[in-house]
């Protein structure tokens, strides 16, 4: 199947700002669906609420487009009724990390089988640009007029702590690593969380004299390395790019078959 | 049968929420009656006074809560102390002589066992205290047979336990039947 | 021994009827006086086969079971006050999105943490109105645990047969409370499954145009139809729309449906209604009382009836006026400022008719209490 044969195509052109780099996103993810040759059938999609929520609505999945902050909230209820679908949860980073924080430390807890792509532009887009929990110190926001004083958080660390099996990175910049970790991500059997940095040129950049997207992409490219490079040893303050975990671990809706087993007397 | 209002009423871990339970649910699974069963929740159901109210009767029964007993269990004293005052004219209060010191002048027969020192001398396990103190309120009122209170029991409690709380149920049966008037 | 008679707490009994009305799906989060659902739910769910799990807050246990529903599932939740207060988001997308799912209320003492262990009926209105939006919504409840089983029932069958949350508000006296439980043999109580669409792989279904009449056939997630559910304003097929035509039939049609299918959703019992001069209405564990009073004054011959309410929203505003016509004194008997009352006045001619019995405190309200307003009414104080 090609690529576009993934898409809904009467909905195009997508309704994101031009330079966006959620289409980028939109881009590898289907390729990536394409290489691992899945049906439409097993997939479900499953966002918020925000730019990042609308990609739901672009692919011809199964979609379901929920509330701000609660995409992985809906997902649980819909992979653990039926744990054979293959579950993708695109969240922004204020719609994943803020209001949907709490939902997220806990759907890595319980390692259900699920992507969860965090697509991290810093920034709250569809509300007009106010500063997210990503933007980090000393940003500009419209809610941040005199620099941000709020401290980011790092969503590799972030996931890691609270039990995510599968933990990787990439940006916008480096397209076919994102589709190479997506496949991983979604073939991963556990929780699996792709950090994507993807760039706002309307709002983050704009705000942030940053230029326009090519210029934010190449910030991505000069300002990130593979994990574990010289460069990075170099340099600190490079943000490191690849796959942090990938770890066997039991997954959730396996083990409820344990607890079926066990309230069966192993009769079922 | 006439309509009986119970409150047992204790401390939290003397077992009488479940002696109401088995109580209410023997009339109703094994004798055909109508019986309802409610207690207290939240701080006071984990120390203090706790109280569970139950009434048994042949007709339905609409309002679930005792306002006035005709049998009243008190089986610590700040139980005693708080809910003497609730009894029927005419009921009964029966009391544990280890446990409370009868004082209140109320209109009710007062009665009081070595309920808790029967179970120690003849079983010497406290567990079953709440068993015995059920079969003394069945042998004091009749109000429905020690085969469906076993029956109720056994189906609730470990084979390993049945002996012991027959036993206990015994014990508190002959108190009562001794003691009735 | 009949093993379908039991003695059990009134949430033991919304367990029961749950899985009778074909539940497969259970998520929810701790919270007094409803947990004895969840655990209990926990204990049977998985010897079925079925699935249970505890979420980390009342929000995301009910976007799971709107998840849990789309893949084809009959799904619940159980809260109380507090927990139904973070529920209303949840709740606003399964009206919204249409999902068919129970959420039940075992009500407690607020607002805001208020009285956890004691009785309250004081979010009544919190079902009607809690959700932002104009919306319609099905509520029922129950005084006794054969009627906790029944209802239970039909709110399973109401989400599916007009595709939409349906609440039941239960109260502590109810959850809490122990009595005879008789599970009616299978098929006694009818169930209404799920309604799934006819329309074949590769020809277009829309999972948002009714029927002729009325209902709107669904499609499994993970089945051949892949469509879009959303809480925006929505086209037949669920994709966003503003365009305003769509946008007022969709919210026409949330409502309508429910409006105008109002003898089919309610349900009530009456007790003594056809000579009565004084009429009580209640629902929930107040209604015990109410009956106590009714059956008792009944026997010194005064002219009492009782019309207990099983469903309170869509309110039934026919059947209150017809009870009514001819009662000189309506005396509405619930456990808060009097939200019920509010819509009886609004049903009834000669609205002055009307007063409340109720009590605020936290103490489940007693027939002596009912007894002395009506003393008031009848002019011999109390």
């Amino acid at each position: 199947m090609a690529v576009k044969d993934y898409i809904r195509e009467r909905f195009f052109p997508h309704m994101w700002c031009p330079g966006c780099g959620h289409g980028i996103v939109l881009n590898s993810l289907l390729r990536g669906v394409e290489q691992l040759g899945m049906s439409k059938n097993e997939i479900v999609m499953v966002s918020g609420i925000g730019c990042s929520s609308r990609i739901s609505g672009y692919v011809d999945f199964h979609s379901l487009h929920t509330l701000h902050g609660r995409a992985l909230a809906f997902a649980t209820g819909v992979k653990m009724s039926k744990p054979e679908l293959n579950v993708i949860v695109p969240m922004g980073d204020g719609d994943a990390l803020a209001i949907g924080g709490n939902h997220f430390i806990h759907a890595a807890r319980r390692n259900i089988a699920m992507t969860a792509i965090v697509m991290n532009n810093r920034i709250y887009g569809m509300t007009g640009g106010q500063y997210s929990p990503l933007s980090g110190y000393g940003t500009a926001a419209t809610t941040a007029p005199y620099a941000n004083i709020d401290h980011d958080f790092d969503v590799v660390q972030l996931a890691k702590a609270a039990g995510a099996s599968f933990v990787a990175r990439t940006t916008t910049f480096h397209a076919r690593q994102m589709t190479d970790i997506l496949k991983s991500a979604i073939v991963h059997d556990g929780f699996s969380v792709v950090e994507i940095l993807t760039q706002c040129p309307t709002y983050f950049g704009r705000k942030n004299k940053m230029g326009g997207a090519a210029e934010m992409m190449e910030w991505f490219r000069d300002n990130t390395t593979p994990i574990g490079s010289k460069a990075k040893q170099e340099n600190p303050d490079l943000i490191e790019r690849g796959i942090f975990v990938q770890e066997e671990k039991q997954e959730y809706c396996a083990e409820y078959e344990n607890v079926i087993k066990r309230a069966t007397g192993g009769r079922s | 049968m006439e309509r009986l209002r119970l409150v047992f009423s204790g401390s939290g871990g003397q077992g009488v929420i479940t002696a109401a339970i088995i109580l209410a649910e023997a009339a109703v699974l094994h004798e055909d009656l109508i019986a309802t069963q409610a207690q207290a929740y939240g701080p006071e159901a984990r120390g203090g006074a706790t109280r569970s109210d139950i009434i048994i009767s042949d007709s339905p029964i609409r309002y679930p809560k005792v306002t006035q007993p005709n049998v009243l269990v008190c089986l610590t004293q700040e139980s005693y102390n708080k809910f003497n005052p609730i009894i029927r004219p005419g009921g009964i209060l029966l009391t544990d002589t280890r446990f409370v010191k009868m004082h209140a002048k109320v209109d009710a027969r007062q009665i009081q066992l070595p309920m808790y020192r029967t179970v120690m001398d003849e079983i010497g396990k406290p567990i079953v205290f709440n068993i015995c103190m059920l079969g003394a309120v069945i042998g004091l009122t009749d109000v429905i047979s020690p085969d469906a209170v076993m029956k109720a029991l056994t189906a609730r409690i470990p084979k390993g336990f049945i002996d012991l709380n027959k036993q206990a149920l015994e014990l508190g049966l002959a108190m009562g039947e001794a003691a009735r008037p | 021994m009949n093993d379908n008679i039991k003695f059990v707490q009134g949430n033991e009994a919304c367990v029961e009827a749950a899985l009778y009305a074909g539940l497969e799906f259970y998520a929810g989060y701790p919270i007094t006086p409803s947990t004895e659902i969840a655990e209990h739910m926990a204990v049977r769910l998985p010897k079925l086969g079925r699935r249970f799990i505890q979420m980390e807050d009342e929000i995301s246990s009910i976007c799971a079971i709107v998840g849990a529903s789309l893949t084809g599932h009959k799904a619940m939740t159980a809260t109380s006050g507090p927990g139904f207060s973070l529920m209303q988001e949840g709740l606003g997308y399964a009206i919204m999105a249409e999902i068919p799912c129970v959420i039940v209320n075992v009500m407690r003492g607020g607002p805001s943490t208020g009285l956890p262990t004691s009785p309250s009926q004081s979010d009544v209105y919190q079902a009607r109105w809690g959700v932002h939006g104009d919306h319609a919504i099905i509520a029922l409840t129950a005084s006794n645990h054969q009627d906790v089983f029944e209802m239970t029932v039909h709110a399973f069958n109401m989400a599916e047969t007009y595709r939409t949350p349906v609440i039941l508000l239960l109260d502590e006296v109810i959850g809490h409370m122990r009595e005879r439980l008789e599970i009616p043999g299978p098929e006694a109580i009818p169930v209404v499954d799920r309604l799934r669409t006819s329309v074949r792989a590769g020809i277009d279904y829309h999972p948002y145009l009714p029927r002729e009449d009325g209902r709107l056939p669904m499609s499994d997630f993970g089945s051949e139809h892949r469509y879009n559910v959303t809480g925006l304003a929505h086209d037949m097929w669920g994709f966003p729309s503003s365009n305003p035509g769509v946008v007022h039939g969709l919210l026409r049609h949330l409502t309508d449906k429910i409006k105008n299918n109002v003898g089919n959703i309610t349900r009530h019992k009456e007790y003594y209604l056809e000579d009565a001069r004084t009429v009580l209405i209640s629902y929930g564990s107040s209604a015990r009382s109410a009956l106590h009073v009714v059956e008792h004054q009944r026997a010194r011959g005064e002219r009492l009836g009782l019309l207990e309410l099983q469903s309170l929203w869509p309110f039934p505003y026919g059947l209150v006026e017809e009870k009514c016509a001819y009662a000189r004194n309506i005396i509405v008997v619930e456990m808060n400022m009097g939200q019920i009352t509010r819509a009886v006045k609004r049903a009834v001619k000669d609205p002055e008719r009307v007063v409340l019995a109720n009590r605020i405190d936290g103490v489940f309200i007693t027939p002596t209490d009912i007894k002395n307003i009506l003393r008031l009414i009848q002019g011999k104080g109390v």
